[in-house]
């Protein structure tokens, strides 16, 4: 089983979310984050002054999948959520130990 | 004949409910056998039947209502209005010959009425400016201060109404004498003075305290309430120009003497029958200090007396950086401030044409027209220098802007023509803007808002402006000067236009000498400011015990990382602390 974390431009979401159901994934969890990368902060002007937006706003999508599944999870992250522009985020894959469905009490592969 | 219409209904009542009861049952029994397009067919001709009972009962049930009136037969309904109001209506001893005098009691007490009720409505609009300046304010605030900046908002108006209901309202207005236009308030007739150079000066009233039984009067209590609003609309300015940094308990303090004492010591000397209304009369000088609805008297004391208190508790943390570069504070909700301008631009249709406490006085029109004419001038100019200063509109500024033109106009509202209107909203709108900058750059005062900017600049604007545009149409005899009112560009001279500099530079070291002192001691009593940690956090919990948004976590938009951070005491005075991100 592995965990694919992927920081995503918000506004891409949709986008993901579907494109990752239609590969098989049948759940995900989705945070509101911030954060920066290359794409730094920009400036802006408020009221005449300048302000700096250091933490951009970003969406963090959690996918927990089985071995088999998680490369075309990827494709089809990169597939949606590519701009080809500074601060289109990144995929972070890392290895799950367990996972326990709470209504049930399942473990590992069928509790996904 | 009466009587058949309640007949046939008399006669239908069983078929009615016999009906009504026969559809709830089959409703009931077949609501769930019933398919979709069945019940919607069913649907239909019930409605098609109640169509073509009521078209039936219709005829019926009016042919009563059209029968001819004629002398003798009781008056039927009125639909177009045009008969209610007669001679019956008028009370006489004797109906068939009225005296004269009956007729003009009744004249008169009508004509006062409509001025009565057209003050009193006009000071429910300017009441419901609170809300328009507490959403500005709030809206332009950080999140986590909101609940704070709101219950300023809020409690200014119960503390100022109480303190002006304990002397306010005497010294402002005890020795205004006769208002003509709301039946003469016989009471408020005695003011206390004091004579220089053979003439004597107005400084305060001294009737009206606690508004005992001595001005038990339905005028009286009318000019109560309108002057009451326009005093709590200067004692709310300074809640923004003084926001998220600002003791509450020394808030508390400001807004009894706000409404007891300063105000109303200027507003006497302008509307009071003080000694700037009688510049004119005493010494020649146009017709005295001329503020129409209160371009100083009610927003140049709120900006100047924010001045004062921006000044005494310097800037926000984080407002500058080491070397003095403001740093912008983005407020959290530009709706609520958007909404709450287009709430103060509603309110000020009370303020300006309720300022002739006269429904009879029609130039009511005028007023209204550009008092909207100079909002619309303001937001627009204040949007283009924007747009072409820094590539967009600020929505904070096009708000600014509205408002500025709105409190220019406020004291000429009466006496120029609509292009000028137009003008003076026009000019108001820029120089908001550049009077933003300076108060931020160069002064380095901290106004959240722009409120010090927005009335206490443009507030000076508006009784100049008066000085320069009034078109001598209006205002024969005001301040007991006679012939009409002239600025400077229609033939008036210099004279008007020095009473109005007067005025200004009386409001300026009046006020801000008042509330600088005022604030200098009270810092020294219980002091001014919430601790560095208090207003790091947000004021909300330390200072009021309550979120204004507690189910929403607040994301550190520009103070990012300053719990960890420790303040010294120099820096924070100084308010020229920066704000890094603690170190990893």
């Amino acid at each position: 089983m592995r965990k694919i974390e992927s920081v995503i431009r918000p506004h891409l979401l949709d986008a993901v979310k579907n494109a990752l159901q239609e590969v098989g994934v049948v759940g995900m969890t989705v945070t509101e984050v911030k954060g920066f990368g290359r794409q730094k902060g920009h400036t802006e002007t408020y009221r005449g002054s300048e302000y700096k937006v250091d933490f951009l706003p970003k969406v963090k999508i959690e996918v927990v999948l089985p071995e088999d599944r998680v490369d075309p999870a990827i494709d089809a992250i990169l597939r949606t959520a590519k701009t080809g522009q500074f601060g289109d985020g990144k995929i972070f894959v890392s290895s799950v130990e367990e996972v326990i469905r709470i209504r049930t009490g399942e473990r590992a592969a069928l509790a996904l | 004949m009466r009587s058949t219409k309640w007949q046939i209904l008399g006669r239908l009542t069983p078929l009615i409910f016999l009906l009504a009861g026969g559809a709830r049952k089959l409703i009931t029994e077949r609501r769930r056998t019933m398919s979709k397009s069945k019940r919607l067919v069913v649907s239909f001709a019930i409605g098609a039947l109640f169509m073509a009972l009521v078209s039936f009962l219709t005829p019926i049930l009016t042919t009563q209502a059209q029968a001819p009136a004629g002398a003798s037969a009781p008056p039927g309904p009125d639909p177009t209005g045009n008969s209610t109001g007669k001679a019956s209506d008028v009370a006489v001893k004797n109906p068939a010959s009225p005296a004269l005098v009956e007729l003009m009691d009744t004249i008169g007490h009508n004509k006062i009425a409509i001025n009565i009720v057209w003050t009193l409505l006009a000071g429910f609009l300017v009441m419901f400016m609170q809300a328009g300046f507490a959403m500005v304010e709030t809206g332009f605030c950080r999140a986590k201060n909101a609940a704070h900046t709101m219950s300023m908002n809020f409690m200014v108006y119960a503390i100022g109404m109480l303190g002006f209901w304990i002397c306010g309202y005497a010294l402002q207005m005890g020795g205004v004498g006769a208002v003509a236009a709301l039946g003469g308030t016989p009471p408020l007739n005695h003011e206390f003075t004091i004579s220089l150079f053979g003439k004597t000066f107005g400084l305060f009233g001294t009737k009206g305290f606690f508004l005992g039984n001595s001005v038990y009067d339905v005028g009286v209590f009318a000019l109560f309430l309108f002057q009451m609003v326009f005093m709590d609309t200067a004692a709310t300015i300074p809640t923004g120009a003084m926001a998220e940094r600002w003791k509450f308990s020394s808030f508390v303090i400001f807004g009894f003497f706000m409404s007891m004492f300063v105000y109303p010591l200027f507003a006497n000397w302008v509307w009071g029958g003080g000694w700037l209304a009688t510049l004119g009369t005493n010494f020649g000088i146009g017709h005295g200090h001329v503020d129409f609805a209160g371009s100083s008297v009610v927003h140049m004391v709120g900006g100047i007396a924010g001045l004062a208190g921006a000044i005494v508790l310097g800037p926000r943390i984080g407002k500058y950086t080491k070397d003095g570069k403001p740093v912008a504070i983005p407020g959290h909700h530009i709706p609520m401030a958007l909404v709450g301008t287009f709430i103060l631009a509603f309110g000020w249709f009370g303020f300006n044409p309720g300022s002739t406490l006269a429904g009879t006085d029609l130039r009511i029109a005028v007023v209204a027209v550009n008092t909207m004419l100079a909002s619309a001038a303001g937001a627009f100019t204040a949007m283009l220098f924007m747009w072409l200063r820094f590539g967009k509109p600020d929505p904070s500024m096009l708000a600014n802007g509205m408002l500025a033109g709105l409190v220019a106009i406020t004291a000429p509202c009466a006496f120029v023509s609509a292009p000028a209107a137009v003008l003076i909203g026009g000019v108001a709108g820029v120089l908001v803007v550049l009077s933003v900058f300076f108060v931020e750059r160069r002064l380095k005062v901290d106004d959240p808002v722009g409120a010090i900017s927005v009335h206490g600049t443009n507030g000076a604007w508006g009784v100049i402006s008066l000085g320069l545009f009034a078109d001598g149409v209006y205002g024969d005899g005001w301040n007991g000067v006679p012939g009409p009112i002239k600025g400077l560009f229609y033939g008036g001279g210099f004279s008007q236009l020095f009473a109005e500099l007067i005025g200004v530079a009386v409001c300026f070291v009046f006020v801000f000498s008042s509330f600088y002192i005022f604030f200098k001691v009270l810092d020294a009593l219980i002091g001014n400011r919430v601790s560095a940690e208090v207003e790091l956090e947000g004021l909300d919990i330390p200072e009021m015990g309550a979120l204004a948004y507690p189910e929403f976590p607040i994301s550190p938009g520009f103070a990012e990382s300053v719990t960890t951070m420790t303040v010294p005491e120099p820096a924070r005075r100084r308010g020229t602390l920066t704000v890094e991100p603690a170190e990893n």
